[in-house]
C-alpha cells in the first residue's frame, strides 16, 4: 500500500463520514459545517487530480460564498428542529432502499463490468494550471463563459427581487 | 332522281324561308304580341303565312324550268359515321305541291281567323287567347313546311312531330271548358286523346325509320330510296314490315282505322284549326308520307294492297257514321276521314297522282266547309247573344247566365239559315257539291280518278266501298244542307242568326272558287299535275277517265241527294222531332250515332284493360307490394332490426359502447389509484425520480 | 497510483448520499446542501476524467457548474426566505399546494 493510497483511503473516508454527518445531524448548523468540510476534502482531491485552479475555486465559492450564504440565512431563519413527520411514513425506509440500490448498482457498474483500470498518478502538471484554464475560458469557451456571466446577473437581479418586501 | 350540290338554280335557295317566314311571324307575336291590338296581330301571321306562300310560288316556278328539283341544305345536324343527316329542304314538285297547299290554304284560313277568333275568344270570354291562338297557328305551319320541306325521314319526324304538338295545343285551345263553353275538361281530355292516339302511330313511324336506319344506314330520301329495289328483293318481309309500320303511323296522322277516334275529339279546337290542321292539311301528312315513300311501296304489292283495303274501309265506315252525326263539325270530321281514306286508299293502289290530287281538292273545299260550318256556329252564336241581350236588356250582360246551355254546333238548332246567312248558304253548297262530287266540281275530278284507278287497277274491293262511301258521303252532305239551311228555325238563335262580316266570307269565296275550279289541275287528257309531279314520282302514270265508272258515281251521287231531299227536305225537321231515319232504321241508326260504339269498343278492350291494369299497378304492386310490404314490412323492419337489435344493442351498445365505457372505467380507476401518488409532496416526487433512475439503470445493466 | 474506478466509486457514494439527503431531509436548507454534495460528487466525477484523459474541457465544465451552483443557491435561498415569510414555516411536508 502507497502512500498514496494511504492518503486517499483516508480523505475518502473523510469525505463519505462527513457527507453522512451532514445526512444525520439534526441541526442545519451541524450540517453546514459538515458539508464544508466535506468540500474542503474535496477541494484536496481536485489537488491530487491536478487541478489546482478548481481547488481554490472550490474552497472560496463553496466552502467560502455559497456556505456563508447558507449560514446567513440559517442565521436569518433560525435553527428549526422539525417534529417526526407525520406525513409520507414509508418515505424514509423507501428511499434507503433505493439508496442502497444505486449504490450497489454502481458498484457493480464500476468493479464488475467495466473494469476500469486506468490509474491516476498523483503529479503536478503545468498545462492544467490557472493559465491554462483561463486561456481556454476566454477563446474556446468564451461564449458559455459570457452566457454564465448573464446567469449570474439574472439570479442576482432575481434574489433581490424575491426578498424585496412588498410594499 | 340526281340533285345538284351545286348553288341551286332560280329561287331554290329561297326554300328555308317557307319555314323562316311563318317563325318570324311567330317571334315577332310572342315578343311584341302583347302591346299590339288585335287586328295586327292576326295580320301579322296572315302575312308571315302569305310570304311562305309566296315563296312556295316562286319555288313552283323555278321548277317550271328545273323540273328535276334541289336540295337546299341549311345546317348539318347529325354526321356520326357514315350516317349524315342535315337540315336540308327537298325542294321537288311532290314537296312544293304540299307547300302550296299548306300556304295557301293556311293564309286563307288565317285571314278567316282574324274574325273568327275576334268573335270566339268574346263569346268563350277570355279574348287575351287570341295572341295565342296566332302564335300556335304560325308554329304549326312551321312544323308542316318543315313535314313537307324535309330532305330525310328524320326531319320529315320532326315537323310530324311539331305538327302533333300544334294539334295538341289547339284542340286543348279552350282547355278549360267543354265545346259549349262550360268548367270542364272535356276539351283537354280530347286534347289529351289525339296527342296519345298519335304517339301510337308515331311508335310505327318511329319504328319503320328504326329498321330503316338499320337495313339502309340512312335515313334520307334518296339513299332509302335508291337500295329500297335491291332489299324487296333480298328481304321482301323487312320491307313489309317497314311499310306496315310506316301505315301504323299514317293511320295515327291521317286517322285511319284503327287510330281515327282523336279526329272527331279534335273538333273541339276552335274551327279555324279543325279547318287548317283537321281537315287540310295535317291529317293529310300521312298521304303525303305514302306519296313521298312511293319507291319504297311500289316494291311491296302486299303492302299496297293492304294500304289501299284500310283507306277504303276506312272511307266506308267513316262515311256510314257521319250519317248518324247531329253535330255539324262532326259530320265534317267523319266526312274527313271518310276522304282521307279515299286517299289512302289512292296512294296506297299506287295512285299516286290521283292521292294527291285528291288532297289538294280536298284540302280546297274541305276547308271551305269547316270554315263555312264555322261562320254558321258563329251566325248562332250571333243570334243567341242578341237574344240575351234583347231579353235581359240592362239588367245582365252575360250570356252564360242562361240556365239552358245553347250549343250552337248542333244541327238540331238550326234549320232555315238559308235567308238569315245568304252567303254563307251559297258557300257551304258549293262545298256539299264539290265534297258529293257533283260535276263539274273539284271534287268530282279528283274522287272519280280514284275509283277510276281502283277500277282499272283491278282492285274489285276498293272500288265498291269507295264507290258505296261516295254515295253515303253524298247523302250525309245533303242531310246536312236540308238540316242546316232549309225548313223552319228549330231554335230562337236560328231565327236571329247573323251573317258574318267579309273577313270571313271573303277567304270562303277564295276558297270556292278553288273548288269549283280545283278540277282543272288534273283534267282528263290535260294531265297537269301527272305531268308535274311524275318529275318525282317516276312511276305514275296518267290515269284515263272512264265514262261508266263516273257515270256511275255522279248517278249515285244524285240519287244520295234526292233520298236525302225525300227524308229530310220534303218534309223539314220541327223542333224537338226525332230524326226521320231514326224512325224507320231504330238501332241501326242508334248505332250510328254512336259511332258504332268504336269508343265504348276502345274502352272496353284496351283503356279499362289499361286503366285496371295501371290501377293493379299502382295499388297492388306499387303501394301494396312494393311500398308497404317491400319497402314498409321487409326494408323498414329490417333495417330496424338490424339498426336496433343488431347494430344498436348488440354492435354499438355491448361491443362499441361497453368497450369505450370499460375503458373509461379503468382510466377512472386507475386514475383513482394513482392520484395518491400525486401527493404534493416534492420529496415524494423526488423518490420517484430515483426510484426511475434505479430501475432504468437496474434494466440497462441487466440486458448487458 | 490511484485506480480511476475509485475515484468515480466515491463520486458515486457521495452522490448516493446526497439523493438520500434530498430524499429523507424535511428542512430544505439540508435539501440544497444535499443538492450542492451531488453536484460536488459530479464535479469531483469530472476531474477525475479530465486528469485521466488529460482533456481541459473536464476542468472546465466544472467551473461552469460552480457558477450554475452558485447561481442556484443565490435563488433558491431568496426563495426559502419568501417562504418562510409568508408559511412562517420551512418544513417541505407543510408544502403540499402542488397537489392536484
Amino acid at each position: 500500500m502507497s502512500l498514496e493510497l494511504l492518503l486517499f483511503l483516508i480523505l475518502a473516508l473523510i469525505a463519505i463520514a462527513s457527507a453522512l454527518g451532514m445526512l444525520l445531524s439534526r441541526h442545519a448548523v451541524y450540517a453546514a459545517l459538515f458539508l464544508v468540510l466535506n468540500f474542503a476534502t474535496v477541494a484536496v482531491f481536485y489537488l491530487l487530480l491536478n487541478a489546482p485552479f478548481i481547488a481554490m475555486a472550490q474552497i472560496t465559492v463553496y466552502a467560502g460564498a455559497i456556505m456563508v450564504l447558507f449560514i446567513f440565512v440559517i442565521m436569518l431563519l433560525g435553527t428549526e428542529v422539525l417534529p417526526p413527520s407525520p406525513v409520507l411514513p414509508w418515505q424514509r425506509p423507501l428511499a434507503f432502499l433505493l439508496a442502497l440500490g444505486l449504490l450497489a448498482e454502481s458498484v457493480y457498474l464500476l468493479f464488475f463490468r467495466q473494469r476500469l483500470t486506468l490509474s491516476l498518478p498523483a503529479t503536478i502538471d503545468p498545462f492544467s494550471g490557472p493559465k491554462a484554464i483561463g486561456q481556454a475560458l476566454f477563446t474556446g469557451y468564451l461564449l458559455p463563459f459570457e452566457i454564465t456571466s448573464i446567469l449570474l446577473l439574472v439570479a442576482m437581479v432575481g434574489a433581490i427581487l424575491l426578498t424585496r418586501k412588498e410594499r | 332522281m340526281h340533285f345538284s350540290e351545286a348553288m341551286p338554280a332560280g329561287f331554290f335557295s329561297l326554300a328555308p324561308w317557307i319555314v323562316f317566314f311563318p317563325l318570324l311571324g311567330l317571334l315577332v307575336n310572342l315578343i311584341f304580341g302583347k302591346r299590339l291590338p288585335e287586328r295586327a296581330i292576326g295580320w301579322i301571321a296572315s302575312l308571315a303565312s302569305g310570304a311562305a306562300f309566296v315563296v312556295s310560288i316562286l319555288l313552283a316556278l323555278s321548277l317550271r324550268e328545273h323540273a328535276e328539283g334541289t336540295r337546299v341544305l341549311l345546317a348539318e345536324w347529325i354526321h356520326i359515321g357514315n350516317l349524315r343527316l342535315d337540315w336540308a329542304f327537298r325542294v321537288d314538285t311532290l314537296s312544293v305541291t304540299m307547300m302550296l297547299v299548306v300556304s295557301g290554304v293556311g293564309t286563307l284560313i288565317h285571314i278567316y281567323a282574324i274574325g273568327y277568333m275576334h268573335e270566339d275568344v268574346r263569346f268563350k270570354g277570355d279574348p287575351g287567347r287570341y295572341r295565342r291562338f296566332f302564335v300556335f297557328f304560325n308554329l304549326f305551319i312551321v312544323a308542316m313546311m318543315i313535314l313537307v320541306g324535309g330532305d330525310s325521314y328524320l326531319m320529315l319526324f320532326v315537323g310530324w312531330e311539331g305538327v302533333g304538338l300544334c294539334s295538341f295545343l289547339l284542340i286543348g285551345f279552350w282547355y278549360d271548358m267543354d265545346t259549349l263553353g262550360r268548367p270542364s275538361w272535356a276539351n283537354s281530355n280530347a286534347a289529351k286523346k289525339a296527342f296519345v292516339t298519335n304517339r301510337i302511330g308515331d311508335f310505327g313511324f318511329l319504328m319503320a325509320a328504326f329498321l330503316m336506319f338499320w337495313s339502309f344506314g340512312s335515313l334520307n330520301f334518296d339513299e332509302v330510296f335508291a337500295q329500297a329495289p335491291l332489299l324487296a328483293q333480298a328481304m321482301p318481309g323487312l320491307v313489309i314490315a317497314m311499310t306496315l309500320f310506316m301505315l301504323l303511323g299514317v293511320s295515327g296522322k291521317s286517322a285511319q282505322i284503327p287510330l281515327y277516334i282523336w279526329l272527331p275529339d279534335a273538333m273541339a279546337g276552335p274551327t279555324p284549326v279543325s279547318a287548317l290542321i283537321h281537315a287540310a292539311t295535317m291529317v293529310t301528312a300521312g298521304v303525303y308520307l305514302i306519296a313521298r315513300s312511293a319507291p319504297l311501296y311500289v316494291t311491296v304489292p302486299a303492302a299496297q294492297y293492304l294500304v289501299a283495303l284500310l283507306g277504303a274501309t276506312t272511307a266506308l265506315f267513316a262515311a256510314t257514321i257521319a250519317v248518324g252525326q247531329y253535330d255539324i263539325k262532326k259530320v265534317l270530321a267523319y266526312s274527313t276521314i271518310s276522304q282521307l281514306g279515299f286517299m289512302v286508299a289512292a296512294v296506297g293502289m299506287g295512285a299516286f297522282v290521283a292521292g294527291m290530287f285528291h288532297l289538294v281538292t280536298h284540302a280546297f273545299f274541305k276547308a271551305l266547309l269547316f270554315l263555312s260550318a264555322g261562320s254558321v256556329i258563329l251566325g248562332l252564336e250571333r243570334g243567341h247573344h242578341h237574344l240575351a241581350h234583347a231579353t235581359h236588356h240592362g239588367k245582365e250582360h252575360d250570356p252564360h247566365a242562361h240556365a239552358e246551355v245553347f250549343d250552337p254546333g248542333d244541327m238540331r238548332n238550326m234549320g232555315g239559315l238559308r235567308k238569315r246567312m245568304p252567303v254563307t248558304f251559297w258557300l257551304y253548297l258549293i262545298g256539299t257539291l264539290a265534297l258529293a262530287g257533283i260535276f263539274p266540281f273539284a271534287g268530282f275530278w279528283s274522287k272519280d280518278e280514284i275509283l277510276a284507278d281502283a277500277f282499272r287497277e283491278g282492285y274489285q274491293a276498293v272500288y265498291w266501298l269507295l264507290t258505296i262511301a261516295a254515295f253515303f258521303t253524298a247523302f250525309y252532305m245533303g242531310r246536312q244542307i236540308w238540316l242546316v239551311f232549309f225548313g223552319e228555325a228549330r231554335h230562337e238563335a236560328a231565327a236571329h242568326a247573323q251573317e258574318s262580316p267579309w273577313i270571313m266570307t271573303a277567304p270562303l269565296m277564295v276558297l270556292a272558287a278553288l273548288s269549283v275550279l280545283g278540277g282543272a289541275l288534273n283534267l282528263p287528257g290535260l294531265h297537269s299535275l301527272t305531268s308535274w309531279l311524275e318529275h318525282t314520282l317516276e312511276m305514275v302514270h296518267p290515269g284515263e277517265f272512264i265514262f261508266p265508272v263516273a257515270a256511275l258515281s255522279t248517278v249515285l251521287a244524285l240519287l244520295a241527294l234526292g233520298l236525302s231531299w225525300w227524308v229530310y227536305g220534303r218534309r223539314p225537321l220541327v223542333a224537338g222531332q226525332v230524326d226521320p231515319l231514326k224512325q224507320a232504321f231504330g238501332p241501326l241508326f242508334i248505332a250510328l250515332e254512336n259511332k258504332w260504339y268504336v269508343d265504348e269498343g276502345y274502352w272496353a278492350v284496351f283503356v279499362n284493360r289499361y286503366i285496371a291494369l295501371a290501377r293493379w299497378l299502382a295499388e297492388k304492386v306499387e303501394w301494396a307490394f312494393w311500398h308497404e310490404w317491400f319497402h314498409d314490412t321487409v326494408l323498414v323492419s329490417g333495417f330496424n332490426f338490424l339498426s336496433q337489435k343488431v347494430l344498436h344493442l348488440r354492435l354499438d351498445r355491448q361491443v362499441v359502447d361497453a368497450f369505450f365505457d370499460g375503458l373509461a372505467t379503468l382510466t377512472g380507476r386507475i386514475a383513482r389509484r394513482l392520484s395518491p401518488l400525486q401527493n404534493g409532496f416534492v420529496r415524494s416526487y423526488a423518490l420517484m425520480v430515483l426510484s426511475g433512475v434505479v430501475l432504468i439503470l437496474g434494466y440497462l445493466l441487466l440486458k448487458g | 497510483m490511484i485506480p480511476l474506478a475509485w475515484y468515480i466509486a466515491l463520486s458515486a457514494v457521495l452522490f448516493t448520499i446526497g439523493a438520500l439527503g434530498v430524499l429523507v431531509r424535511r428542512n430544505p436548507l439540508v435539501i440544497f446542501m444535499s443538492i450542492e454534495l451531488m453536484l460536488n460528487s459530479a464535479n469531483l466525477a469530472f476531474i477525475a476524467f479530465s486528469h485521466a484523459f488529460g482533456a481541459l474541457s473536464g476542468q472546465v465544465f466544472v467551473f461552469f457548474v460552480m457558477a450554475v451552483a452558485a447561481a442556484e443557491v443565490a435563488v433558491g435561498l431568496a426563495l426559502i426566505v419568501a417562504i418562510f415569510r409568508t408559511k412562517h414555516t420551512i418544513n417541505v411536508d407543510e408544502m403540499n399546494s402542488l397537489k392536484g
